[in-house]
């Protein structure tokens, strides 16, 4: 029987990058420590922020919710719903659940209540790919909550292999302008509130583990719009090589951000500081009008 | 042992004793992508699964808008 390596009990999850093992409260203490960790070595929040969480109700953004509430953080969520169908609905019930079990406050946005569209019809009219619209609206929105509320941070669920995942699409493609932005921490500036991602040292079979062991509900079934992207290819091919090679997406992203990252930051910087409030919502843009009020011209006409 | 597979959700039906790590081997399942819950707990890839358990195959890949 595997020992956890902590405590030398049973194990329910052994880690195989890190040639470990864990019984339960091991593994969630693993958890928290390695987000102290990011949040520690990234300066993300400081004592007495008060954060934003974007959340999915998926297992990243509840189980981030949850450490960041379990350490002490004055953190509330943020919702977005994209009308996708039973798929939104089911993941606005978790998000819901989740926030009252915890008597934490869920800022709750709809898409086709507050903006007249939702993905599905709006990114066809649109003309643009589903993941596409949804990020934008997700990036835009978010900020936007985050800005109005008074929120010093906007922490969202993104993991190591999120990340692993974003890069290598990113260097396929050698796409330097978003080499340049792919930091565990983008400052708030130029009208952008902070951004972390607080989960960088955790992978995504961890988080998954750690809302099983918490008993935190969560929707397991995949975007129905998201089924075939090119994101979740690369996850597959990087797990594919995980499975030979225990710990290579960690070196790819951290090796990344330690000795390449700074190479890339230069032009991301260049583009920011040309930026100016959108005319129609305020925003900060590089353009007249931002791409979210572009999109929500063109998904309602 | 009945084993609950998602996305699709179905359910199949494999002989045991057989070890985790065997079980996803046979069903070609990467170690990396998914976990194995018994009851409202996980196992690791060693432990061994009787021919009455029931377990979950559970996918842990997401991933949409980023």
């Amino acid at each position: 029987m595997t020992k956890c390596r902590r405590c030398k009990g049973p194990a329910v999850i052994d880690i195989r990058r890190h040639n470990a093992a864990f019984c339960t409260d091991c593994f969630l203490h693993h958890c928290r420590e390695q987000v102290r960790k990011s949040i520690h070595d990234f300066r993300m929040i400081a004592e007495g922020e008060r954060v934003l969480v974007a959340v999915s109700g998926g297992k990243d953004s509840l189980a981030l919710w949850d450490i960041l509430l379990d350490m002490g953080y004055d953190a509330d969520g943020v919702y977005l719903g994209l009308g996708i169908g039973d798929y939104s609905n089911e993941s606005h019930r978790m998000s819901r659940a989740y926030a009252d079990k915890r008597g934490a406050k869920l800022v709750e946005i709809e898409l086709r209540d507050d903006f007249g569209f939702d993905i599905p019809t709006g990114s066809k009219a649109a003309r643009r790919v589903p993941c596409s619209a949804c990020g934008l609206s997700k990036r835009h929105l978010f900020n936007k909550a985050a800005i109005d509320g008074g929120y010093d941070v906007v922490a969202t669920g993104h993991n190591l292999d999120d990340e692993a995942a974003v890069l290598f699409g990113n260097v396929l493609r050698w796409a330097t302008d978003y080499l340049g932005r792919q930091l565990p921490v983008l400052p708030g500036e130029h009208g952008f509130p902070r951004k972390v991602k607080p989960l960088v040292r955790l992978g995504e079979r961890e988080m998954a583990a750690y809302c099983v062991l918490r008993g935190i509900d969560y929707i397991v079934e995949e975007c129905p719009m998201a089924e075939g992207n090119k994101h979740l290819g690369y996850k597959e091919a990087l797990n594919a090589i995980e499975e030979q090679s225990p710990g290579s997406k960690a070196a790819f992203y951290f090796g990344f951000l330690d000795r390449a990252s700074a190479m890339f930051t230069p032009q991301a910087v260049a583009e920011r500081v040309d930026l100016k409030p959108c005319s129609s919502c305020g925003a900060p843009t590089t353009g007249d009008v931002c791409a979210f009020c572009n999109l929500v011209v063109k998904a309602t006409r | 042992m009945k084993v609950l597979l998602r996305n699709p959700r179905r359910e199949l039906d494999v002989p045991g004793p057989l070890r985790v790590n065997a079980l996803l081997a046979k069903l070609e399942l990467n170690r990396e992508s998914v976990l194995v819950i018994k009851g409202d707990t996980l196992v690791t890839g060693d432990a061994l699964l009787a021919d009455d358990d029931s377990v979950e195959v559970r996918p842990v890949i997401s991933g949409g808008a980023v």
